[in-house]
């Protein structure tokens, strides 16, 4: 019976809770007594936040009860561990961090606890969010619920396990290059990545500033979307946050897609190392898609493989310099023996730091360093700018544009860790969203011997509804649902 | 010194006339407010947090650019510099690199048209406090991040000076025209202002620059010259005896009054600009721009030449260059009070004490004195009283019954009284010490200090004759 509560939609959850018939706290002991039997499996949480989930539930009780519930009362939601919540431990999935308690609230969290969720706890992640499997993580990797021998993506992998294992009702996580859309579609649940400036950054433990946005796991498109909607919208704290309405997001966002252009970048269809199960899920997507009467367009994106080249010089650059403040003076660990501050800085580091990270803090050093910038970094800017041209012409011959969200299902633990080059490769139909600051989305389309394969819609700048709207008549038309696994350690595929 | 042309370009630092910081809310540390006590998440470099323009900072920046006829781009942008010190809470400072807020304007100081390459903004470091000496064989050092992300204007000319005198004509006429506009107080002892000279020397007649040295922790304009005199004191050494000048930082210390190695240009940092990714692109609207340069005052360089057509040199070099003092005269004058004495008194009075009052109330005051209606004493004991209180000089005159007396018959009996009390001096002058007219007239003074001293002057000299 309780576990019927963990496998709800927002929708469905806000039905039960307006009619009396659960209580939040009901919904959260649920969640709770799930995490206590599967956790320990999946790994999806870092930490636990009690003292928050009491206070939530019963605040969301009380405004259910006197009838003025916000939209978000009583829903369970999980937080990844790059958000700073008011005095619960913010590590970034990071050694260095430990032991951080920030004294402020990311805006996008402020936005949701404000709407009424009710926070379960931190999830896992790859470190300061570099990677696409979360076996970056600095603290233990996380196990996909579909398959505990596989990895969840990353880097929101314990955002996306939550949502997939029924330990939360929506999970936040953020994307630099497809760090929600890939995990969502691994792990088989509804993952959004917004327009670039559609919702403050403060509060969110940068990774790469120009190409980091925060958006939500669910259940459903329509669970993404309102949950969206509530954290979007302007930040005095974000200079780069857009002030335009968060509610514009659901203007028309459930309409059909009757006589839409949908553009297929032939760059991504037949994209290198594309698993024939995805591509045949993809080809099934289309056909669900022009039934519903959709237009399917072929479109090119020219400058897809020198994207993925342009990611990996832009993101490290920015990351080693938002990470140099993680010198050991003011929080997080702390080396004490160091004979001066230089011999100090680097023990903290080489201690704090995973492989993953310092790589990229030194290939970001080396891309920004005089007499590499023209050759590296500015040159990675120019081909963001001819990637962002791909797309603005793309968009003049379709609505939307569709493909896979990750070339493979998720991959078992451990074979991709030696070969950064092949980890990289996950990213590779994601990251052109983030290079060119577009909106997009990955739902999900059936699977693949077994596992899990995603969708992805992206749309113009700004475009949301557009990517709602067809991602939404796909699930209808699909009948296709995040389902909720019950993984034990005997289901492991070994 | 001989032979040898000196080349001087200026670094200045000034921190704009702002509430809060520069990326942050906080307000600006007083001086001396205890350490760390004017910080937040984001001056602190916390993880998660964002800089946010401050527009006042923006606005003195653009207002400074204008006064310095500087060209304003379309679009500016800031940028990362990056380094790790621990004054450094983010490991890097945002900073403006290849878009600064202004370009090529100029400032004339004296006859000499000083080229200014550029005027940025970025934000100051925090202070490190040692223990011991050096930073690496201290045993302990403490950060005070109060000054973290204050906001700074860098003022860059193109190496136009010529000599140390110049230099410090330079950066006064940058305070006084940076006050005048009201952009920043640029106290130099309160650190709102640095000065930061490049310098070198080479033979006249030649085209390249000599190498140069750059000197730091200057924090007066007295220091300023005496550390360009002994720089160029110590290069021109240094070359006559054969040896090469060192391309370096230089420190000036202010107890032993020379200039020591800082680190050397070979080790230079490279500080890996980059764009700031966390605060886009300005668009500097051209009718703010227009609307900002509207509301600029009279500059200082203008008025200067308006008030040396009524006084002499020596006071416009006081009034002319302090907007205050300058309001002070012109509106009082304005007023009726008579223009010289006027000049001389605030001068002489109202510069040193920096206490001002009404134009109406010295106006005033003026005419009284000029009228021989009150002593020149009074005046001053008026004058302090009138700060003081708020009250006219002609309501402190009548109650303290401050009136000059001019009555010759009744300086007549003080003046007797004079002469009967100092025999000796009397002796002096009628032996021809006319000296000691001033110990008489010293002693008139006591006795009688609202005594008109011209009168009383002539009234001893007929006793005495």
């Amino acid at each position: 019976m309780t576990d019927d509560l963990t496998q709800l939609t927002i929708k469905d959850a806000a039905r039960l809770l307006r009619l009396g018939s659960i209580s939040s706290a009901d919904l959260v002991t649920a969640h709770v007594e799930r995490i206590e039997r599967l956790d320990k499996h999946v790994k999806a949480y870092l930490r636990f936040t009690p003292e928050i989930w009491e206070r939530q539930a019963k605040e969301a009780d009380r405004q259910i009860r006197e009838g003025n519930a916000p939209p978000l009362a009583g829903i369970p939601l999980a937080v990844k561990d790059v958000l700073c919540v008011r005095g619960v431990e913010a590590t970034a999935g990071s050694q260095i961090l430990r032991g951080f308690k920030p004294p402020y609230t990311a805006t996008a969290v402020a936005r949701l606890f404000d709407a009424g969720a009710v926070m379960l706890g931190v999830t896992n992640c790859d470190e300061f969010a570099m990677g696409s499997s979360t076996e970056n993580s600095g603290y233990f990797p996380t196990h996909n619920p579909w398959d505990l021998d596989r990895v969840p993506g990353g880097s929101s992998g314990g955002s996306a396990a939550a949502v997939a294992a029924g330990e939360a009702i929506v999970a936040l996580g953020t994307d630099t290059g497809g760090s929600i859309r890939q995990p969502a579609a691994l792990c088989g649940v509804v993952g959004m990545k917004p327009t670039y400036g559609r919702v403050s950054r403060y509060g969110l433990i940068a990774f790469a500033s120009s190409l980091d946005q925060i958006g939500p796991f669910a259940r459903s498109v329509d669970d993404a979307a309102i949950t969206l909607a509530l954290m979007s919208g302007y930040d005095p704290l974000d200079a780069t946050s857009s002030n335009r309405p968060g509610m514009e997001i659901l203007n028309n966002s459930a309409g059909s897609v009757k006589g839409m252009r949908l553009g297929v970048p032939r760059e991504y269809y037949d994209v290198a190392g594309i698993e024939p199960g995805v591509k045949s899920a993809i080809d099934a997507a289309l056909f669900i898609l022009t039934r519903a009467g959709a237009e399917i367009v072929d479109v090119s994106l020219p400058h897809t493989d020198y994207g993925l080249a342009a990611y990996y010089i832009i993101a490290p650059a920015e990351c080693s310099s938002n990470l140099a403040r993680f010198d050991g003076v003011r929080f997080g660990l702390s080396e004490v023996d160091a004979p001066n501050i230089t011999e100090e800085y680097l023990q903290v580091r080489r201690k704090g730091f995973g492989t993953e990270v310092r790589r990229r803090v030194m290939l970001g050093t080396y891309a920004l360093s005089s007499g590499y910038y023209d050759a590296y970094y500015l040159k990675a800017q120019k081909v963001r700018t001819l990637i962002k041209r791909d797309f603005d012409e793309a968009f003049t011959k379709c609505d939307a544009i569709i493909s896979a969200t990750s070339p493979t299902v998720a991959f078992p633990i451990g074979s991709k860790t030696q070969d950064p080059l092949s980890m990289y490769l996950c990213d590779v139909l994601t990251l052109g969203g983030n290079l060119a600051g577009l909106p997009g989305i990955s739902v999900p389309c059936g699977t693949s011997d077994g596992l899990p394969v995603g969708l992805q819609v992206l749309g113009p700048q700004w475009g949301e509804s557009v990517v709602f709207r067809v991602a939404r008549a796909y699930e209808e038309a699909s009948e296709m649902r995040a389902e909720v696994a019950t993984p034990s350690p005997l289901q492991g595929r070994g | 010194m001989d032979g040898w042309e000196v080349v001087i370009g200026m670094e200045v630092h000034v921190q704009p006339k702002t509430l809060t910081k520069m990326f942050c809310g906080c307000a600006v540390a007083p001086l001396n407010a205890p350490p760390n006590t004017y910080v937040c998440e984001v001056c602190l470099g916390l993880p998660g947090v964002l800089p946010v323009p401050n527009r006042a900072a923006v606005e003195a920046c653009l207002k400074t650019a204008l006064a310095l006829n500087c060209e304003i781009p379309r679009h500016t942008k800031f940028d990362r510099k990056n380094y790790m010190y621990p004054d450094l809470p983010k490991g890097y400072q945002i900073s403006q690199y290849d878009l600064p807020m202004s370009v090529d304007g100029h400032l004339e100081v004296g006859s000499r048209k000083v080229r200014i390459r550029r005027v940025h903004l970025e934000e100051d470091t925090g202070k490190l406090i040692h223990a011991g000496d050096k930073l690496h064989k201290a045993w302990e050092s403490y950060v005070d991040l109060n000054r973290a992300g204050v906001p700074l204007m860098e003022i860059v000319s193109e190496p136009d000076l010529r000599s140390a005198d110049e230099a410090r004509d330079y950066a006064m006429e940058l305070r006084t025209l940076l006050r005048t506009i009201g952009a920043s107080e640029a106290d130099m002892e309160k650190g709102q202002m640095r000065a930061e000279p490049n310098i070198s020397i080479r033979r006249p007649e030649t085209e390249e620059f000599g190498v140069k040295t750059e000197l730091k922790n200057i924090n007066s304009f007295r220091a300023l010259h005496r550390a360009i005199l002994y720089e160029v004191d110590r290069q021109t050494q240094a070359l006559e005896s054969g040896r090469t000048i060192v391309q370096e930082t230089r420190g000036w210390s202010e107890s032993e009054q020379r200039t020591f190695s800082q680190r050397s240009k070979e080790f230079a940092e490279d500080y890996r600009y980059f764009p700031e990714p966390d605060i886009p692109p300005l668009e500097l609207d051209r009718a703010w721009i227009e609307e900002l340069r509207r509301a600029l005052p009279e500059l200082p360089s203008v008025r200067r030449t308006r008030l040396l057509e009524h006084l002499p040199a020596a006071q416009v070099a006081v009034i002319g260059n302090d907007r205050d003092l300058a309001d002070l005269f012109e509106s009082a004058v304005a007023s009726g009070a008579p223009a010289l004495a006027t000049a001389n008194w605030i001068v002489n009075e109202v510069a040193p004490s920096g206490k001002l009052v009404s134009a109406e109330y010295l106006a005033e005051l003026m005419k009284m004195l000029q009228d021989g209606a009150i002593t020149r004493d009074s005046a001053r004991e008026v004058y302090a009283e009138s700060v003081e209180t708020g009250r006219t000089p002609a309501e402190i005159v009548a109650e303290h019954g401050y009136s000059q007396v001019s009555d010759e018959s009744e300086l007549r009996v003080v003046a007797a009284a004079v002469i009967d009390a100092n025999p000796k001096a009397v002796a002096d002058y009628r032996g021809g010490k006319k000296q000691a007219m001033q110990a008489l007239m010293q002693d008139l003074r006591k006795r009688a200090p609202h005594a008109n001293p011209k009168v009383a002057n002539k009234v001893l000299l007929e006793l005495l004759a």
